[in-house]
């Protein structure tokens, strides 16, 4: 239970996934305008990759590993992810439509979004079981949301500052992210 | 210039993909904290972006075209196992070093965005000029980012300290944020706003359709 609480800290706030491990950048500076949106977007990576790890955990474990094919992980992974969220999709949109709804445009979004594939891979690489995968996925999401929430919070509140002309735009958004990950810097002595 | 020049000028400065489109931002922040890792993640994904702008080119009559993303998937996810088992065999430093960014080579944008744009209509040796062109100027942004980092946060350049190879000697004290995680958005933000202030076409300022437009509307008044 400790290790676990463990794995979930440090994926969530220690290493977390934008801003220490930069992958799931594209939505974290695209969609973070307004925090209803960013939350949505949250929402959805959480379901998204908590599932994933689920997933592709299971079979890696005990299909690849078992057929010895683990060198085949990366395209198998990616094809597993493209079509979970084509799934995921088409379930939402029949059976549960108000969630469809609220995570609707951002499901397609997430196909490209690195992060996936990325905690898939990281969780091979660390050798996790099956639970600890999931947790892992769930944390690293988490982290994801946290990061992001924050990330639209700031942007809302400097959106009316004066910003010199040149950093108007993305210049001051990464530097908000440096600062950010300065911040997230702090964890690191958590552990 | 021809159109086969034309090609490799336009993947390295015109549509340079990382310093005008801004395209592929994880590998290029996560990857850049020295020069040889910026090079060495710009060389593995030139190689792939030749190679599967070769093998769409070669194939783009034969998928059809509603399953066509998936099938790009496949070609590309293959060539990115066989570099990550070149590297993993031969280059062992870079393996270690770039970890778990060369499997995601995979979910780069630049790859599938040439695949469907250019190398899905094209022909065969425009492709693999077009491919070598944008992983040449993806390479070369990566190598000057990576660069700037170790300049500035190791004081080394290519792993060879400053004050020994510069012609007279001085102290310098690294400023080691710069090669931590906070360092890439620093300089990333840095650089786009050097080029908002003077006024080049980014992704980031809209300048880069704006300068394209422009360039159309030109053509027809000519």
């Amino acid at each position: 239970m400790k290790e676990l609480l463990l794995i979930l800290a440090a994926s969530a706030l220690v290493n977390n996934v934008v801003l220490s491990q930069f992958l799931g950048l594209c939505p974290f500076l695209g969609v973070s305008r307004r925090i209803e949106t960013a939350a949505g977007m949250g929402g959805a990576v959480i379901f998204v990759i908590t599932l994933a790890s689920a997933i592709t955990s299971l079979i890696y474990n005990y299909v690849l590993i078992v057929l010895n094919l683990a060198y085949l992980q990366t395209i198998v992974f990616i094809l597993v992810i493209a079509a979970l969220v084509q799934l995921v999709e088409l379930f939402l949109k029949k059976h549960s439509h108000s969630l469809y709804k609220s995570l609707g445009i951002y499901l397609p979004l997430i196909t490209t979004n690195c992060a996936v594939l990325g905690v898939a891979l990281i969780n091979v690489q660390r050798e996790y079981g099956f639970i600890k995968s999931v947790v892992n996925g769930f944390g690293t999401s988490l982290g994801f949301t946290v990061a992001i929430v924050i990330m639209a919070g700031i942007r809302e509140r400097i959106e009316t500052n004066e910003i010199s002309e040149s950093f108007q735009g993305y210049p001051i958004v990464l530097i908000t992210a440096g600062l950010m990950a300065i911040a997230f810097f702090g964890f690191s002595g958590m552990l | 210039m021809n159109r086969y020049t034309e090609r490799i000028y336009n993947g390295v400065i015109k549509e340079n993909p990382t310093l005008v489109l801004m395209l592929g931002i994880c590998p290029t922040l996560a990857v850049t904290t020295s020069a040889f890792n910026g090079f060495g993640m710009g060389i593995s994904t030139l190689v792939v972006l030749v190679m599967s702008s070769l093998f769409i080119s070669l194939l783009r009559n034969v998928i059809s075209d509603r399953i066509r993303i998936p099938g790009y998937i496949v070609i590309v996810a293959s060539l990115v196992t066989v570099v990550q088992m070149l590297l993993q065999a031969y280059i062992p430093v870079l393996y270690e070093a770039l970890g778990i960014y060369i499997p995601l080579i995979v979910v780069n944008c630049i790859i599938l965005g040439r695949a469907e744009s250019y190398a899905s209509k094209n022909t065969i040796i425009l492709s693999i000029l077009d491919g070598t062109g944008m992983g040449l100027g993806f390479t070369a942004a990566l190598t000057i980012i990576g660069m700037v980092r170790e300049i500035i946060g190791a004081g080394t350049i290519f792993g060879f300290p400053l004050n020994q190879i510069s012609p007279f000697s001085f102290e310098y004290e690294p400023v080691s944020i710069f090669v931590l995680a906070p360092g890439a958005f620093f300089v990333l933000a840095g650089l786009t706003a050097v080029q908002n202030k003077l006024m080049l076409p980014s992704a980031t300022n809209g300048k880069a359709r704006k300068t394209k437009g422009r360039a159309k509307k030109g053509e027809n008044e000519e």
